[in-house]
């Protein structure tokens, strides 16, 4: 089947199977290897790219329904340069291993897009999809929340 | 008394500038970026050919046949391989294991056959095809009944098995190690006790959940070169134990090379070897091919190690002024179907198991058991989270009883430098009356707190905690440091950069002793090919033992640049000092001479030669005042244990009087690191280890049905903590009192903060609702019931 579709700014046209996974299709066909395979049921959330700016998790997505999309990675986020967020994220010693920081990188983005000024209710709702085994979260919450501008209870 | 050192490491002189600071990590922005590459985002090629594991569905079966020409015959297979290909033992600690099962399966998921293939699917299709015929057998589940004097012998060649000499396998038993301590006279201490408390705790398995599952690809190139990608902890280990396993195919250790890039996560999960055998294997019958085999989350679960289960069975005694007497720890594990690691944490257990306390009477049995559930190994905390849950709810109850309070009692007998280690070696230096009193400070111990919400109420606890590496005596680390032309650094080294932040540490050690920035200093994950040994990144041990192994390569590679000055300027070595990257001189303040002006290229003299030439170093550490020959009856006698980190936990949290669900509103962990070589890395595995800890309390356990079949293995049924399932504040606290043999005093911190959580919370619900949970975890549902029965009652 005939799939196209925009990868990090990027026109990409392939021919994909009925049962291809985006997610396999991203990192297999395509190359971008920053949605990583955590559980693939969608309980995990490493596998999370933003399509047309929404967070997906990609391993729950058929390839063929992003027919015609525009998909996000951490990759072209950081194609120009990182973000302010990025940056806090270094800063603050947000992520350890690093595995599921692609993931928590753009479900904070999002949440950023939507609502620049989160609480810290909003920061953990927008990150309770991603599961992070080192950090405790704190510090991933405490980067989401100054970079945007310091939050408001 | 002082605890002597065959070693002192070296401190700086005057102020540090890169040691004690927070730098960024130096693998920050890879991880930031998506440019972080795990071993399943390296590509190989259209050659790549993936492997998938026929599993036991039983718990304990004898396998009659196997008939893989189905198989074989599949679309897209290109190699089927069972147990006949691989009649091949390994084993850690002991060598209990085999490749693929043999004659019998112990675990429901053990390996049986394997299927390589040129697509994943056609792997998993053609895996379907294999059938096995199995006379099923009645598997023992629990660890005490499979010490019954009837009990089916899970590995009746037990005597016969190879292990390390500090173990002792009770033939005719399922009994793999027994670790004994008898120190004083616990039957007299106990007879002249004023008070004395006796009760059982059960802590069940837990998995790690390392969010990247295990992966690994390997190639049997045409030269029979075996290459290994995998996601582990410890390079050189798996490269020993695949060079061992399969040396009957005529390897030696220069013909496998182990290659480990970042790897998500490990918490213990990915020590030693577990499925990466089975890949390394399959790769050897596929010359020429990669093949990648990647556990899914369900194999992660079920078959990876998993953290043991323990019965502990507790008797201490107290004087009427609160001083403890004696101590009687008896620990049965439940370590699963083979034991060739998990043995060593019940070893470390036992060696322990009176926690932080002194202690002049010890009676110290830790049984490691066989049982036919999925094999036990090691854990982050590696025996001491599972032991401290009961023995510092105990330390609660015991101080209630004689009407003390829980924080002066432990004030009062926390062990302390000099005392008398259970195995007759005396404590390190350290920071346990210090972290304490922090502690106790920061959650108000002592004020009590009424809740506003008059359906919940508010309680406190704290618990202390205490842990050694668990190693083999001579566990060495070793580095290499070559400078470059512009100054700037590349080390060598084999630990692991799990995410703790290991590889900025090292980072700061050689930049503290070479006054290179750590900006201009690369350190990355190793090859066995290129980089020096490191026995594996476990025990909290590489800041120490692998940071000593940097620092020593860096007093060497200092050593040569002011030899080159000295044979050119003719200063004298012990007047120069290095500082802004360049060498000093104090008897001549003028001087200064650039390091990147001579560390490649050397120096021209007068005539016109030249001296000196690329610096280049290297350092190695091996802790040369440790044994394990200890008296197999008393564990007297050796040194095992190189020091222990000690630290407290407290909590302020609030519960739910109809629902029981808890909240922690506070948390604050002290530890002692001796020396914070980054102090926010320390912040951080307090952060990350404090709420690891808290989940393995408040929410997590593994269920197995009465077949042995793990029922939640999926983060659907397995909950482990989301953003919101974290405290309300956490409380980092760091402690600095030096090890005398750290680096810069350093001492390890990374499993440690996560052993007291779980006694932590048990003390400050029985605080808030005068209801004492013996069991884990202590679930919103478990609370709410004891509420209820209390209130029946």
């Amino acid at each position: 089947m005939d799939l196209k579709l925009k990868v990090n700014g990027e026109d990409w046209a392939l021919d994909v199977a009925p049962a291809d996974v985006l997610l396999d299709v991203l990192r297999e066909r395509i190359g971008v290897k920053s949605p990583k395979i955590g559980c693939e049921r969608g309980d995990c959330g490493s596998c999370t790219i933003l399509m047309d700016g929404r967070t997906v998790r990609s391993c729950l997505v058929l390839a063929i329904e992003v027919d015609g999309h525009e998909i996000t990675t951490v990759e072209g986020i950081s194609y120009e340069g990182f973000s302010e967020l990025q940056n806090l994220f270094l800063q603050n010693n947000s992520f350890q291993c690093g595995f599921c920081a692609p993931g928590i990188v753009l479900a904070a983005t999002e949440l950023l897009d939507h609502n620049p000024n989160p609480t810290r209710h909003d920061v953990q709702e927008a990150l309770a999809g991603n599961l992070c085994r080192c950090t405790g979260y704190e510090p991933i919450i405490e980067a989401v929340l100054a970079a945007g501008d310091g939050g408001s209870e | 008394m002082t605890t002597e050192f065959p070693f002192e490491a070296e401190t700086a002189d005057g102020d540090l500038t890169s040691v004690g600071t927070s730098a960024v990590r130096i693998d920050g922005l890879d991880k930031i970026s998506g440019a972080a590459q795990f071993v399943d985002d390296i590509d190989f090629g259209p050659g790549l050919l993936y492997a998938a594991i026929v599993e036991s569905p039983y718990a304990y079966a004898r396998i009659l046949s196997i008939d893989t020409a189905e198989a074989e015959a599949a679309k897209g297979v290109v190699r089927v391989a069972t147990g006949k290909d691989f009649p091949y033992k390994f084993g850690m600690y002991m060598e209990d294991r085999y490749i693929f099962a043999q004659d019998y399966v112990r675990f429901v998921g053990e390996q049986v056959a394997g299927v390589v293939a040129r697509s994943h699917r056609e792997a998993v299709q053609a895996a379907k095809l294999i059938s096995v015929e199995y006379e099923v057998l009645t598997p023992l589940l629990d660890p005490r009944s499979a010490v019954a004097d009837d009990a089916d012998l899970i590995h009746p060649d037990l005597d016969d098995y190879t292990h390390v000499p500090w173990f002792f396998p009770q033939a005719d038993t399922n009994i793999a190690h027994w670790r004994k301590i008898r120190k004083g006279d616990t039957k007299k201490a106990f007879a002249e006790a004023d008070y004395i408390l006796e009760d059982t705790y059960r802590v069940p398995r837990y998995a790690h959940c390392a969010i990247e599952p295990h992966v690994t690809v390997s190639k049997l190139d045409y030269a029979d070169r075996l290459t290994v990608w995998t996601a582990s902890q410890s390079p050189h280990t798996q490269r020993h134990l695949f060079a061992e396993a399969l040396a009957p195919l005529g390897f030696s250790h220069k013909d496998v090379r182990v290659i480990t890039p970042y790897v998500g996560g490990g918490f213990g999960g990915k020590a030693g070897v577990s499925m990466e055998i089975l890949g390394a294997a399959m790769a050897t019958l596929v010359k020429g091919r990669p093949v990648k085999l990647r556990w899914t989350r369900e194999q992660e679960f079920y078959n990876t190690y998993q953290r043991q289960g323990v019965v502990a069975e507790l008797k201490v005694g107290v004087k009427n002024d609160g001083t403890i007497t004696a101590v009687e720890h008896k620990l049965y594990w439940d370590a699963g179907a083979y034991v060739e690691y998990g043995a060593n944490v019940v070893n470390a257990a036992g060696l322990s198991a009176t926690g932080p306390y002194r202690v002049p009477n010890i009676t110290n049995d830790s049984l490691c058991i066989y049982t036919n559930l999925p094999p036990g190994g090691p854990y982050r905390g590696f025996g001491y989270s599972e032991f401290h849950f009961g023995l510092e709810s105990h330390m609660d109850r015991i101080a209630e009883a004689i009407g003390m309070d829980a924080v002066e009692f432990r004030r009062k007998n926390a062990i302390v430098e000099g005392d008398e280690l259970a195995y007759g070696a005396h404590m390190n230096p350290s920071g346990m009356i210090e972290a304490i009193d922090r502690t106790a400070a920061a959650i108000d111990w002592g004020v009590e707190e009424k809740s506003d919400n008059p359906n919940t109420v508010i309680g406190k606890g704290i618990a202390l905690f205490w842990k050694a590496p668990a190693m083999p005596p001579n566990s060495s680390s070793a580095s290499f440091l070559k400078f470059n032309e512009d100054g700037s650094i590349n080390i060598s080294v084999s630990g692991m950069e799990l995410g703790q932040g290991y590889l900025t540490v090292m980072a700061q050690i050689a930049s503290e002793v070479l006054s290179v920035p750590v900006g201009k200093i690369r350190v990355e994950t190793p090859d066995t090919d290129r980089n020096p040994y490191e026995w594996q990144t476990v025990a909290s041990h590489v800041t120490w033992s692998s940071g000593l192994a940097v620092e020593k390569a860096a007093i060497e590679a200092r050593g040569k640049i002011f030899d080159v000055i000295h044979q050119v300027y003719g200063y004298e070595d012990d007047s120069l000092y290095l500082e802004d990257e360049a060498v000093k001189c104090k008897t001549d303040p003028e001087f200064s001479k650039p390091l990147r002006e001579f560390v490649i290229d050397g120096i021209q003299t007068e005539d016109g030669t030249w001296r000196g030439g690329p610096i280049i170093a290297s350092g190695k550490f091996m802790p040369e005042f440790t044994n394990a020959n200890s008296d197999p009856e008393t564990g007297q006698g050796g040194h095992p244990n190189v020091h222990y980190t000690v630290g407290a936990t407290g909590v302020v949290l609030e519960i739910d009087k109809d629902t029981g669900r808890i909240w922690v509103r506070k948390a604050a962990l002290a530890v002692d690191a001796g020396r914070a070589i980054n102090p926010d890395l320390v912040n951080g595995q307090i952060t990350g280890g404090l709420v690891q800890g808290l989940a393995t309390v408040l929410y997590e356990d593994m269920r197995f049905d009465e077949g042995g079949k793990m029922m939640n293995p999926t983060f659907t049924d397995y909950k482990i903590p989301t953003a919101f399932d974290i405290p309300d504040e956490i409380i980092p606290i760091i402690v600095e009192v030096p090890q005398p043999d750290g680096p810069f005093g350093a001492r390890g911190v990374g499993e440690h903060t996560m052993i007291g959580a779980a006694p932590v919370i048990a003390n400050a619900v029985y605080n808030a609702l005068g209801v004492r949970i013996t069991s884990m975890p202590i679930t919103q549902e478990k609370v709410a019931m004891a509420i209820f029965e209390k209130s029946e009652n």
